[in-house]
């Protein structure tokens, strides 16, 4: 057992590797918030006339709103006035046409990730729209998509050359009026992106983004939006790592996903922003938005996430199963180690007939991380036939960590069938000894029951994330147990 | 100031003009506990939907209208009180209407010594600094308003008593009629149960309405145990339609303590149940368990906190509902794993049975643990009958509405049958099915 705490101490004792910040003139604006930030961010983007009206309205309505604090997670009020809504790489007009013109730097950022976008085009055959900071510096295999008849660009972008999607989509599933975070970023989100996929489409590559959060103090505030028609089917991936620094970043992103008739959207995402140090200072906030609706009969969307960093999670992945026979799923690994607080879940609303759900949620706290399972399963009175399958199991390293499962469950349907599990465990003496009988170092045999815990969820991952998810949870974890 | 504390305010201004005549008023632990929870009812008044805790109940049926604190000498007819007997159940008993201890009309001849059951305000009477000084301890922290208007107001109930080592052949009754003041009054008992080292004892707790009046019980028990003790508890709800019920209870478990504590709510009443366990030393064992029915308009909440804050202890937690009409059932049930309480191990379940298509469950199972060499498991079902079953029962000659019926007894069966004495089992099993089959024809098959 103690070598088993020292080896955790060790483990827990390494460096964030990806701790490095790229020196790039930023343009940022100065901390503050009020109607001329929203303004100026509007116009910096061109926005047309809707976009900034919707904007200013959920600024107004911001305003009226309290901070949450319901979420089993501790933190120091924040400031948002002392949080700057706006930084770009400089030279705006002449952005790179080619992966060549792209700043040598930014590459080297993106190599020291492992994730170069020109072997990534070559080798993974995904279009990856690189969101540095807050402006879109490259997107790749944009012909082959557009062949395809599948939109993916930035936001801004598609706001100049689809406003008619925009504006019939843009908050119609997460409105500006949500919940707090939401609000925030309806009123000064600065980039993201946005997808179409049209009838019958099979979009031919995994969409993927990196986002990055750079500049110093600069919340980052993306918003995405993927639209799958009738009978499309789309796979995104969301993957996500930042600069190491002292003070707290606030991240408070919106994600809307609709799928229509028989559509399906897969949305992964691997999350590894910084945690802050061994004391919990510094680190991403996550306050996160993120919900699909499955508004057509047959529709499926599925949300798979592995959340290894960020000092504080906050995020409830969740679908609006409206038509009738759609399904819903959830796949979730949550990794807190050191000081980190995770308080995640999903909701799965069952409104149509028929309707089903999964969601398989695996927690794993050590050091003195806090790990909270939040959901909500409703199921409404039309949903008839409605089913549900919940399993919550929380593995606990150390004995200074937490684990907590907080289920809601409302049914309002006598036809529904929900099932609740959850456990609660330590890795097993009698595990661990019989690997090390076998012959495995303590460290191989605890990473190979950790993943096998994890299996459920890992299996759902597209092959490239699924191989980095791996990689992460070994890094965030070796040593970490005994 | 909010429109909830609006609510309270009458009961507050009840509780001012009259506490100078409460027992045993005038002494200082006393009067300042009261003192505390009137202030608690004051500054947070009664509970809102906003209140986590109360976010699938609503208190309007109850703040619709103001009730009155119901005054001593309230009587509950001989009669009334006999047919409420339970068959075959040899029992010391206790009665109380309106909260207010009936010594006519009990039955305590023949306890043995070191046991002692006595009315709270008599025993207030004699000698209050002892009951005092154990008032409120097993509650701890107060949880909600009607807590607070209950502690505000405490005065009778009953106080049960085992000196250390004694084991009680016979189980104690309380039995608590409400609605025997007539329209619109509130009963507020406060009950005591201590049992010494090594003691054994079983406790009914049984409600019952005296008519169709509307009435108010504001019920709170506080149950401590010492080193060993084993108590076996059982609450009985079966009020009629227009009665509201808020039930607390609270206990206190030593080290090796043994609780076994049974809610089986019946009727038609608005009830909420609350239920605290502290497991505050090594080895302590609860198993808290619960059935309810909610048919017709009922209402029937329970929310339910087990501590562990001690190693080594065990805990199990079984609740299961069928509910029909328009009955509305809300479960929410909380294990907190103490820092340093390590080989814990607690298993919890809620199940619930849907019968009609306006009825609603809302469950919300929880688990927090700050512990790592700890088990905990939980989980929450909602479903039907299972249509193999009825297919099966059916194929064997039994007509579909007694496979219904069977299968739903069978359901509430698991917790029933863990109620001693066989009597009282046999007297929970009736009642139960007696209201399966008043509720049958209303059933629909799905």
């Amino acid at each position: 057992m103690n070598s088993a705490v020292k080896e955790l101490g060790e483990l827990v004792g390494r460096e964030y590797k990806e701790g490095f910040v790229t020196d790039i003139e930023a343009d940022t604006l100065p901390p503050g918030l009020d109607e001329s930030v929203i303004r100026f961010l509007s116009g910096k983007k061109s926005e047309p006339d809707f976009v900034l009206q919707w904007r200013l309205d959920a600024f107004r309505r911001w305003q009226a709103m309290e901070p949450p604090d319901w979420a089993h997670v501790k933190h120091a009020p924040i400031d948002f006035q002392a949080i700057s809504y706006y930084s770009a790489p400089k030279r705006d007009e002449d952005r790179p046409k080619s992966l060549d013109e792209v700043d040598p730097k930014l590459l080297e950022t993106y190599n020291k990730l492992g994730i170069p976008l020109e072997e990534q085009k070559a080798l993974a055959g995904v279009a990856v729209d690189a969101v540095f900071d807050s402006v879109s510096v490259a997107t790749t295999f944009k012909d082959k998509l557009a062949e395809a008849g599948v939109i993916f660009c930035p936001l801004s972008e598609a706001m100049a050359n689809h406003p008619e999607l925009v504006r019939e989509y843009l908050g119609s599933v997460v409105p500006q009026s949500d919940n707090f975070y939401a609000a925030l970023n309806s009123a000064v989100f600065t980039e993201g992106s946005f997808v179409y996929v049209p009838k019958g489409v099979r979009c031919p590559m995994e969409l993927s983004t990196y986002f990055r959060i750079n500049a110093l103090n600069t919340g980052q505030f993306e918003r995405t939006l993927i639209i799958a028609d009738e009978g499309s089917y789309v796979s995104y991936l969301e993957g996500c790592t930042a600069p190491m620094r002292d003070e707290n970043q606030l991240h408070a992103a919106v994600v809307e996903l609709v799928a229509f008739k028989d559509a399906k959207i897969k949305y992964s995402t691997v999350q590894n922003w910084y945690p802050g140090d061994e004391e919990g200072r510094g680190g991403i906030y996550n306050f996160v938005t993120k919900r699909g609706a499955c508004r057509g009969d047959n529709a499926k969307i599925s949300w798979t996430q592995v959340e290894t960093g960020s000092a504080i999670t906050w995020k409830y992945p969740s679908v609006l199963l409206e038509g009738n026979h759609s399904t819903g799923e959830f796949y979730s690994v949550a990794l807190t180690n050191n000081c980190q607080q995770a308080d995640t879940g999903t909701k799965m609303v069952h409104i149509g007939e028929h309707t089903s759900s999964t969601i398989i949620s695996k927690g794993i706290s050590a050091g003195r991380g806090q790990n909270a399972y939040r959901g909500l399963v409703k199921v409404l009175k039309g949903a008839k036939q409605a089913r549900n399958y919940s399993q919550c199991d929380s593995l606990l390293m150390g004995d200074r960590c937490g684990a907590h499962t907080f289920p809601y469950v409302e049914v309002k349907n006598p036809t529904a069938t929900i099932e609740h599990e959850a456990t609660t465990s330590k890795i097993g003496e009698d595990q661990l000894f019989y690997c090390r009988q076998r012959g495995l170092s303590e460290e191989d045999a605890v990473s190979m029951i950790v993943n096998g815990f994890c299996k459920e969820v890992f299996r759902e991952l597209p092959m490239e994330f699924a191989v980095e998810a791996q990689k992460l949870l070994g890094i965030s974890l070796e040593g970490a147990v005994g | 100031m909010s429109a909830m504390e609006g609510h309270a305010a009458p009961y507050v201004e009840a509780q001012q003009g009259q506490a100078g005549e409460l027992p045993a008023a005038g002494i200082a632990a006393l009067d300042r506990s009261r003192a505390k929870a009137l202030e608690a009812l004051g500054e947070r008044g009664l509970p809102s939907q906003r209140d986590e805790d109360w976010k699938y109940t609503s208190i309007k049926p109850i703040t619709r209208s103001r009730f009155s604190p119901a005054a001593p000498g309230t009587d509950c007819p001989e009669d009334f009180v006999a047919a409420a007997a339970i068959e075959n159940l040899d029992a010391w008993q206790l009665v109380f209407a309106d909260g207010f201890y009936l010594p006519p009309r009990s039955k305590t001849n023949g306890l043995p010594e070191g046991v002692r059951v006595a009315g709270l305000a008599d025993a207030l009477t004699q000698n209050p600094q002892p009951i005092a000084d154990r008032l409120g301890s097993a509650m701890g922290e107060i949880p909600h308003g009607f807590a607070a208007m209950n502690s505000a107001f405490v005065g009778d109930g009953a106080l049960v008593e085992i000196a250390p080592g004694v084991q009680l052949e016979k189980p104690i009754e309380l039995l608590f009629v409400s609605g025997c003041s007539g329209e619109g009054f509130l009963s507020l008992p406060r009950n005591l149960v201590i049992l010494g080292e090594g003691s054994q004892a079983s406790v009914i707790e049984r409600h019952l309405s005296f008519s169709q009046e509307r009435s108010l019980s504001n019920s709170l028990t506080e149950i401590i145990l010492e080193k060993a003790a084993a108590l076996d508890f059982c609450c009985v709800q079966d009020q009629a339609e227009r009665t509201f019920h808020v039930g607390g209870l609270f206990a206190r478990l030593a080290q090796s303590a043994k609780l076994k504590a049974t809610t089986v709510t019946v009727g038609r009443a608005w009830v909420r149940n609350d239920a605290r366990v502290n497991l505050d030393a090594e080895r302590a064992l609860v198993s808290l368990d619960g059935a309810y029915l909610a048919f017709g308009r009922s209402h029937v909440d329970n929310h339910t906190h087990i501590s562990h804050n001690a190693p080594e202890c065990t805990s199990r937690e079984c609740y299961k509902g069928v509910l029909g009409d328009r009955g509305h059932a809300v479960f929410h049930g909380r294990i907190v794993v103490q820092p340093g309480a390590q080989q814990t191990d607690s298993e919890q379940s809620n199940q619930n049975l849907l019968l009609s298509a306006n009825a609603e469950i809302d469950t919300k199972p929880q688990l927090e643990i700050y512990a790592d060499d700890v088990k905990c498991a939980h989980g929450a079902t909602v479903g039907q009958l299972d249509e193999a079953a009825l297919f099966y029962l059916v194929s064997r000659g039994v007509d579909r509405e007694t496979a219904r019926r069977m299968l739903t007894q069978a359901f509430a069966a698991e917790v029933l049958e863990g109620v001693e004495p066989p009597a009282l089992q046999t007297y929970l099993a009736s009642r139960v099915s007696g209201q399966l089959s008043s509720a049958a024809a209303q059933v629909s098959a799905p």
